[in-house]
């Protein structure tokens, strides 16, 4: 393919993304609008994916298989546990508008500018190689598509004919126009994030679409593809047989790329800084992992057809890319090589850019600021400065990636480089994490922690990659230090066989993390940390911190410095904002209180970070700092408030409950009332009508002594029945209030046979039966019978259910039928008659007291209508169930089921039964 | 003079009893045992007191009271109620519904006696003297 039109369109591309940013800059159209997406928020996070991940992960799975899967389970894991932790990292860093990882560190441990200025450096050493990675990536594609196919050359050609440097040009003008247009606190690039965007889905669907030509246009679909690999023994290998200790590079691999997720700059840029609204990150939580999984899913295929159709030399890093040519399909190619510039552009701009603010930020200004002879506190005017500084870190950036990668990156496949990176930047992942964890985490500690695992990282991976490509002597790897044995950097103190980024991350994070964990148990914090901790830990109020620092101020002095770095059009709009929210009137406000200049160092931070801003408004502030005695009793009052009004809360939920629970228990007694006020109605009416007639008739007999023989005799036959029905009715109600009063069994209950009690209950009822012209028969199946019980009340209740079968069926041609039969567990009784049946609505209130069903009024029934109630209580007490059915020729069927006793052996003894 | 008594209550035993009483007095008696026949007896032909149990089945004697002084056809008819609940309240809205007497169960037969003379006796007279009668002769206190 020829060359120009290899860089027309490359140049064509990214003349693209610039309109696409640019247009989104200015704020019109429809391109405008996608900046508060949450859809672009998840595309922007895929910046991730680099040219690593495009070229870098089909070597990688072309060379060992599955291993390149791990750099994806990290970010995945990473947002699985994004609910805890990226939303407070957002939400910390919002409200003290952080705008960098360094920035983040330094403001949690105390704003300490050192700190932030140590990370600042670490990361530009640790991400040069990675910068440099990516221009290698350009410059090896380019390379390849302009001499056609062919296998890997080293990028060996006179700089001004590197594809490589140009892109890096391009590039980091890219980079200086939209990631360091213009100076706002919040440090928002809608532009390079809609650009970014737009450039992941573009490798999103490059990928696919090689992916797809691989599998349907190079073979019969990828069960063709699958089947020939496994021909292929040395294919074969690289999926069966795993290398030593590869258990251990996978934890390496996860945990190094979930560490990156949070730890690269350039992913806090886009996942914390440019994001503008934090429910997006709600959809980001599952849509990134599906984003990860889709790009994917076609580097195994690609590596596998790879291995099968290329040449063994072919760079593995350059198959995405030679595939196609190989396959006489340039244009495909160029695809493949469109997809590999953005992965690589849209990584590298953004780190830039993400370096370039913490640079600018955390080394560069605090040091001018630093240096009096340069009188930039009277300058009036600093945006513009600030401005340049950022713009000439991100060329010397790019310069120092280009460099590296002229003379150093040769000989390393992408994957290593990319990896010493992560390892590199893994080292902020302690102190990240403990420090929004862990409230003991001390400056000291960070800054320890953070030191020896960036030293430990130089000595085992960044040197010996120096000394691997030759700048120095192999001796050093092969021998150690000094010749001595144990200081091997690729076998630190004998451990030996691990691959040497599994070796180093081991190493590094056991130094960093115990030093960072001992430091900062045994030194002690000071009261900003203490505060600062409190503060990310959620324990005080971010609002609050005003309280930590008593310091007044005028108001025009804070004005006309953040002035300086923000522009005084934009200084101005913000304190007219702030002062309307707590209601002041900022023309006449000339006393700042503490609040207002924690406003106005939050304003400045967001331009040049927590550090630089803390000192800078201290130099114009009258600062009372507060002793560390004074700054514990704050602490202390505010821990107490807070644990005294989560003790209000656990007793105000407990009271809310105890008042469900006595509204239930009052509704409950007002049925209970209402039943007892309907039992005592009823009781006194049924007393009161025996009462009645029994009084009339003895009156009517004192007053006629002349009444007929006959008549007497009738009227005091009346007496006398109405008489056993009052006492009837007194003895049943005696009987019920004593069931009812012990609500539970006997205290002596012994086995009872029921066999016994169906007897013994028919033959008391024989007479009954015969008066009623009702026919009993008896059906005994299970013989004996044994339940628990009280033999005496059982007996009451099959008498109570036969007299009411005697009672309901007719005369002369009435039939009861008396039956007890085994149940599984259960002894069954039952009383059938074939009386006029209970209707079904009926069924449960039988068994209330005083119910006597209405249509047999006018046929008076004997009784007073607690029979049932009665027994319902006893067959409860004995832990039963009584119900009523309907028989099959019309009458009601009553069943008794009780537990039948375990053994007979308990048949003669007594044997006790819990109450209740 | 005789009058035309209907007794209306679902106890055999009561209803036996105020029979007798209401003959001695040279009354002619029917009885109903619950509220469907109270109301036909009532339909079929017109009692002149009506001795209504207040506890029936199928209506009870609330119910009826209600229905026949609702009814322009019924005026007249002088209602005495009887009942074996025995509230205060009850007979307060027994009262209220237009009975013209009320009895709590169990009574003395002078009571009843007395009573149901009564009633028949303010026959000619205005309701609420009627009803101030009724209320003297059952020995009822005026509120």
């Amino acid at each position: 393919m020829s060359q120009s039109i290899l860089v027309a369109v490359a140049v064509a591309y990214l003349l693209l993304l610039f309109a696409v940013a640019w247009l989104v800059e200015r704020g019109s159209g429809r391109v405008s609008r996608l900046t508060g997406s949450s859809i672009v928020y998840t595309l922007s996070l895929a910046v991730y994916c680099s040219s690593w991940t495009f070229n870098g992960g089909v070597g990688k799975a072309s060379q060992t298989g599955l291993d390149f899967l791990p750099i994806y389970l990290g970010p995945t894991l990473a947002f699985c546990l994004g609910p805890i932790m990226i939303r407070r990292m957002l939400r910390i860093s919002h409200a003290n508008r952080i705008t960098s990882i360094a920035d983040l560190i330094g403001a949690r441990f105390g704003k300490s500018g050192g700190l932030a200025a140590l990370v600042t450096i670490i990361t530009v050493i640790g991400l040069v190689p990675y910068i440099a990675l990516q221009l290698k990536s350009i410059s090896v594609g380019f390379s390849a598509l302009s001499a056609g196919f062919g296998p890997a050359q080293p990028a060996s050609e006179p700089m001004l004919t590197d594809g490589a440097l140009w892109a890096a040009v391009v590039l980091t003008i890219f980079a200086m126009l939209f990631g360091s247009r213009s100076i706002s606190p919040d440090e928002h690039h809608p532009g390079m994030v809609v650009a970014v965007a737009l450039e992941s889905l573009l490798k999103l669907v490059c990928l696919t679409a090689i992916g797809l030509f691989v599998g349907y246009g190079l073979f019969n679909g990828f069960g063709d593809l699958f089947s020939q690999a496994a021909t292929i023994p040395d294919i074969q290998a690289v999926f069966q047989e795993a290398p030593a200790n590869y258990g251990y590079n996978w934890i390496a691999m996860t945990f190094l790329a979930f560490a990156a997720i949070f730890c690269l700059p350039r992913q806090f840029q886009v996942m914390v800084v440019e994001n503008t609204d934090e429910r997006h990150l709600d959809r980001a939580l599952w849509l990134f992992p599906l984003y990860l999984l889709a790009i994917n899913l076609f580097v195994l295929p690609i590596a596998i057809a790879g291995r099968i159709m290329l040449p063994v030399d072919t760079d593995p890093d350059n198959l995405v890319l030679s595939l196609p040519l190989a396959a006489g399909h340039p244009e495909l190619a160029l695809i493949a090589f469109l997809g590999g510039l953005s992965a690589s552009a849209s990584m590298v701009v953004v780190e830039t850019t993400a370096l370039s603010l913490m640079v600018c930020n955390d080394v560069v200004m605090p040091a001018l600021l630093r240096i009096r002879s340069l009188g930039l506190e009277n300058k009036p005017d600093l945006t513009r400065l600030l401005l340049w500084v950022r713009r000439l870190v991100m060329v010397v950036v790019m310069a120092l990636g280009y460099f590296y990668m002229r003379h150093d990156s040769a000989p390393f496949a992408l994957v290593s480089i990319g990896l010493m990176s992560f390892v590199a930047v893994a080292q902020f992942a302690p102190a990240i994490l403990g420090g929004l964890f862990w409230r003991g985490a001390s400056k000291a500690g960070a800054f320890a922690g953070i030191t020896t695992g960036f030293l430990v990282w130089f000595y085992t991976l960044l040197i010996p990659s120096f000394s691997r490509s030759g700048a120095l002597g192999e001796e050093f790897i092969a021998h150690g230090l000094f010749g001595i044995e144990l200081l091997k950097p690729y076998a630190l103190f004998g451990l030996e066989g691990l691959d040497p980024v599994t070796h180093s991350t081991f190493w590094t994070m056991l130094a960093n993390i115990g030093a960072f964990f001992f430091v900062s148990l045994f030194v002690r914090q000071s009261p900003v940390e203490r505060a600062r901790a409190a503060m990310f830990l959620g324990v005080a109020d971010p609002d609050e911190e005003a309280r930590f620092w008593r310091r007044t101020a005028l108001v025009p002095d804070l004005m006309s410095l953040t002035a300086r770095f923000l522009g005084r059009e934009k200084a101005v709009a913000a304190y007219a904002s702030f002062a309307r929210t707590r209601g002041v009137d900022p023309a006449t406000a000339v006393q700042a209180d503490a609040e207002t200049v924690l406003f106005y160092e939050r304003l400045l931070a967001g331009v040049i970070g927590a550090a630089s801003a803390r000192v800078l408004v201290g130099s114009i502030v009258e600062e009372e700092s507060l002793g560390v005695d004074e700054m514990m009793r704050i602490l202390d009052e505010t821990s107490r408030v807070i644990e005294a009004n989560r003790q209000l809360e656990e007793k105000s939920q407990a009271l809310e409950a105890a008042t469900t629970e006595l509204k239930a228990a009052n509704a409950r007694l007002q049925v209970l009332d209402r039943l007892k006020d309907d039992f005592v109605v009823t009781v006194n009416h049924e007393l009161r009508t025996p009462l009645a007639s029994i009084r009339a008739f003895s009156e009517i007999l004192r007053d006629n002594p002349d009444l007929p023989t006959d008549e007497r005799l009738d009227f005091l036959r009346i007496v006398v029945t109405e008489s056993e029905r009052l006492t009837r009715l007194i003895n049943q109600l005696l009987d019920l209030s004593k069931i009812e009063a012990t609500g539970s069994m006997p205290a002596d209950k012994a086995s009872v046979d029921l066999a016994a009690v169906v007897r013994e209950s028919a033959a008391s009822m024989q007479q009954v039966f015969a008066q009623s012209r009702v026919r009993l028969a008896i059906k005994i199946d299970a013989d004996p019978a044994f339940v628990v019980g009280d033999h005496d009340r059982l007996v009451q209740v099959v008498i109570n259910l036969l007299g009411n079968a005697a009672k309901f069926s007719p005369p002369g041609r009435g039939k009861a039928l008396l039956a007890l039969r085994r149940a599984g567990e259960h002894l069954e009784l039952s009383v059938t008659d074939n009386g006029p049946g209970i209707r079904t609505e009926d069924r449960e209130v039988v068994f209330e007291r005083f119910r006597q069903l209405g249509d047999t009024m006018s046929d008076k029934p004997q009784g007073a209508g607690l029979g049932l109630a009665i027994s319902q209580r006893i067959v409860a007490q004995h832990g039963g169930r009584i119900w009523v059915e309907g028989g099959r020729d019309g009458g009601a069927v009553f069943k008794v089921r009780l537990k039948a006793a375990h053994t007979k052996a308990t048949a003669a003894g007594r044997v006790r039964v819990p109450a209740g | 003079m005789a009058a035309s008594v209907l007794i209306a209550d679902d106890d055999a035993s009561i209803s036996r009893a105020l029979r007798f009483l209401m003959q001695r007095e040279g009354h002619n008696v029917r009885t109903a045992a619950d509220g469907e026949q109270a109301l036909a007896a009532i339909e079929g032909e017109r009692p002149d007191v009506i001795l209504l149990d207040l506890m029936m089945p199928k209506g009870n004697g609330y119910e009826i009271c209600r229905k026949l002084r609702a009814d322009r056809r019924y005026d007249g008819i002088r209602i005495v109620m009887l009942t074996a609940k025995g509230g205060e309240a009850d007979q307060r809205v027994g009262m209220d519904l237009g009975a013209d007497a009320y009895i709590s169960k169990p009574f003395a037969i002078a009571e009843v006696v007395a009573c149901v003379r009564a009633v028949l006796a303010c026959g000619q007279e205005r309701p609420a003297t009627r009803q101030h009668a009724a209320r003297a002769a059952a020995g009822i206190a005026n509120p």
